[in-house]
């Protein structure tokens, strides 16, 4: 496949339709409506359907309703959209229906600013709906990796039947890369997929007390309920183990070390080149996956020898942080370069940062 | 050799019992609604969405394949159950909490698009499973454990008239109001079911079967009084009857 320049929220629509997604539903909210706008044209050409919701939490109803029937399904939004969608992700967790949403972050709280932001990275960790659910969290740092998680959202999401969130900002949304996108899934493959559901699926079934399709975001019976939360508790667990993605640049010398997701982690990496040309040995462990986090690649990091870790972050307070701070234990400091309200994180503030550590004049 | 003239429709697991209250009519629709699919022979492409409430209780008892929707969005998961599996005779079921209070927007929208499924809404005028609170179309005169005086409305505004509000759209095709007090009515309605699923079949689009009911338990009356009550006066503020069938 050639590369293609394209804007983030549209290639991120177009590889999932090549994952096999028939199915979007979504509202407008800046700065992600060229997703839904996408949507619109694209799926009706592959004999797929779009839907646009009276309103966010009707979208996520309906992407609820359409993944039970066996559809790969999608929703997007950004931030004050994303917390309407809760709801149904929710349930989508509870009833282990297997979606995919992203959320193309912008200032907050409230109706924020509509500026590219990271305030939402406790929603989508801890606490995207009621219930202590979990989801897989990927977080872009390019339209290209934005592709490429696109695609392996669909996968983990059936692997699993969970819901599987793409953390992504306003930039990724906006911007416009050269990417290569995915070869478009074979229209069998898509079937096979779908019918690869129709057991648990909710399309009607022979006439069989035990075995119709049962889709169940809750439970009568404390047991039960009981039951389910451990089998999702010993799934999270086992992510830990097979699922955490994790870029580490330049880490293995290094004294002092960035880390960021997404968009501030595509900054850091570019102020660690910079940093490295000044003779500061800098590095970087960018997290891919959010949930599992990578605690991995902060325990394996010689603190006799780093002499702090930098939290590179697009949300004041830091939120990302206090994850990082977890896993540190306070074997090194743990210092913050931020920014939040929707401006976009400066690159002469984090080398300026690092330089302070360092000890050293900008 | 004994001929059987009655047998309960297949579409209730033979083991289990409804487990709603006493003079309900929940199970009379439920009934209904597992004759038609029976008689209909569609149980292999028929799934119900669920409502929260009472509504929900069936999911443990109903042989057709089941989701349960969050509170009011039913309308909203039909939506995308049926554009993402048109082959599938998909209805929701829902009370008036659920789908004229909280799922009022999710109701509306649905049936302004003419999504071609089928709304089976429980109207009894009051919140069942939480304890008997103010519905939308809870009358005046009739005490709730969130109005404790009635309905008033200057306060609670006046009971809604989902059938009628909906008629005020352009696309629903079949828009119908019967009751469950009377075996006349009780065939009423097992008609107006299937004629709802038989529109859908034919793709022709949105249709609403509301069926106004009783709910003894939570209007503090016993199963024979509270259809009297049901007659005398949700009857009155919810006269039954066609209110649109295009054909």
């Amino acid at each position: 496949m050639a590369r293609t320049f394209m804007k983030g929220s549209e290639a991120v629509a177009e590889a999932a339709v090549r994952a096999g997604c028939r199915f979007f539903a979504g509202y407008p909210i800046t700065p992600q409506n060229e997703v839904p706008e996408y949507f619109s044209r694209r799926l009706p050409e592959v004999g797929g359907v779009f839907v646009q919701g009276e309103s966010e939490v009707a979208s996520i109803n309906m992407v609820y309703g359409a993944a039970s029937t066996g559809v790969r399904s999608m929703t997007s939004s950004s931030s004050p959209g994303i917390a309407l969608k809760s709801e149904g992700i929710s349930y989508c967790a509870a009833a282990r229906i297997p979606i995919v949403y992203t959320n193309f972050a912008r200032g907050g709280p409230g109706v924020g600013s509509i500026q590219p932001a990271q305030m939402d990275y406790f929603e989508a960790t801890k606490a995207a709906g009621n219930g202590g659910f979990q989801m897989i969290v990927l977080a872009p740092s390019t339209v290209q990796e934005a592709v490429d998680l696109t695609v392996k959202a669909f996968e983990l999401a059936d692997r699993d039947r969970n819901p599987v969130h793409i953390l992504a900002d306003g930039v990724i949304a906006t911007m416009m890369e050269p990417v290569e996108l995915p070869d478009m899934m074979p229209e069998e493959k898509v079937k096979e997929i779908r019918e690869s559901k129709r057991k648990w699926a909710c399309v009607g079934h022979e006439l069989d007390y035990k075995n119709r399709a049962w889709i169940e975001p809750g439970h009568w019976l404390t047991s039960k309920q009981q039951e389910c939360n451990e089998e999702a508790a010993a799934m999270y667990e086992e992510w830990k183990k097979k699922d955490v993605m994790v870029e580490e640049y330049m880490v293995s010398d290094a004294d002092i070390v960035l880390t960021a997701y997404g968009i501030s982690g595509r900054i850091a990496k570019s102020a660690v080149e910079l940093l490295r040309k000044k003779g500061i040995k800098a590095g970087l462990i960018r997290p891919i996956t959010l949930n599992p986090f990578p605690v991995e690649a902060f325990e394996k990091l010689d603190y006799s020898k780093v002499k702090a870790i930098l939290d590179v972050e697009m949300s004041i307070p830091a939120q990302y942080a206090t994850d990082v701070e977890a896993v540190v234990r306070r074997r090194c400091p743990v210092e913050k370069c931020l920014c939040s309200g929707g401006n976009i994180m400066s690159r002469e503030a984090v080398i300026d940062a690092v330089m302070k550590i360092a000890g050293q004049e900008a | 050799m004994a001929e059987c003239l009655y047998s309960r429709t297949k579409t209730i697991q033979e083991d289990k019992v409804s487990g709603f209250c006493p003079g309900c009519m929940h199970s009379t629709v439920m009934k209904l609604i597992g004759e038609v699919i029976d008689e209909m022979g569609i149980i292999d492409r028929t799934a119900a969405v669920l409502g929260i409430g009472c509504c929900g209780l069936q999911m443990d008892y109903m042989a057709y394949d089941n989701i349960t929707s969050p509170h009011g969005r039913a309308c909203a998961v039909a939506t995308g159950m049926k554009r993402a599996n048109p082959d599938t005779l998909y209805f929701t079921y829902q009370g008036d909490g659920d789908l004229a209070s909280i799922g009022l927007a999710e109701t509306v929208s649905a049936a302004n698009r003419g999504e071609n499924f089928t709304v089976i809404f429980i109207n009894n005028g009051i919140y069942g499973m939480t304890g008997g609170q103010l519905a939308p179309t809870t009358l005046f005169g009739m005490k709730a454990s969130t109005a404790p005086k009635g309905r008033i409305a200057e306060e609670h505004g006046y009971p809604m008239h989902v059938c009628e509000t909906l008629n005020q759209l352009t696309a629903p095709q079949y828009l119908v109001r019967t009751s469950c007090n009377t075996p006349q009515n009780v065939m009423k309605t097992k008609q107006a079911i299937r004629k709802a699923f038989e529109y859908q079949l034919a793709g022709k689009g949105f249709s609403l079967v509301e069926i106004v009911t009783s709910c003894p338990t939570n209007w503090g009356l016993d199963s024979l009084k509270a259809l009297d009550f049901l007659e005398e006066n949700m009857l009155k503020e919810y006269p039954l009857g066609v209110v649109r069938d295009k054909g």
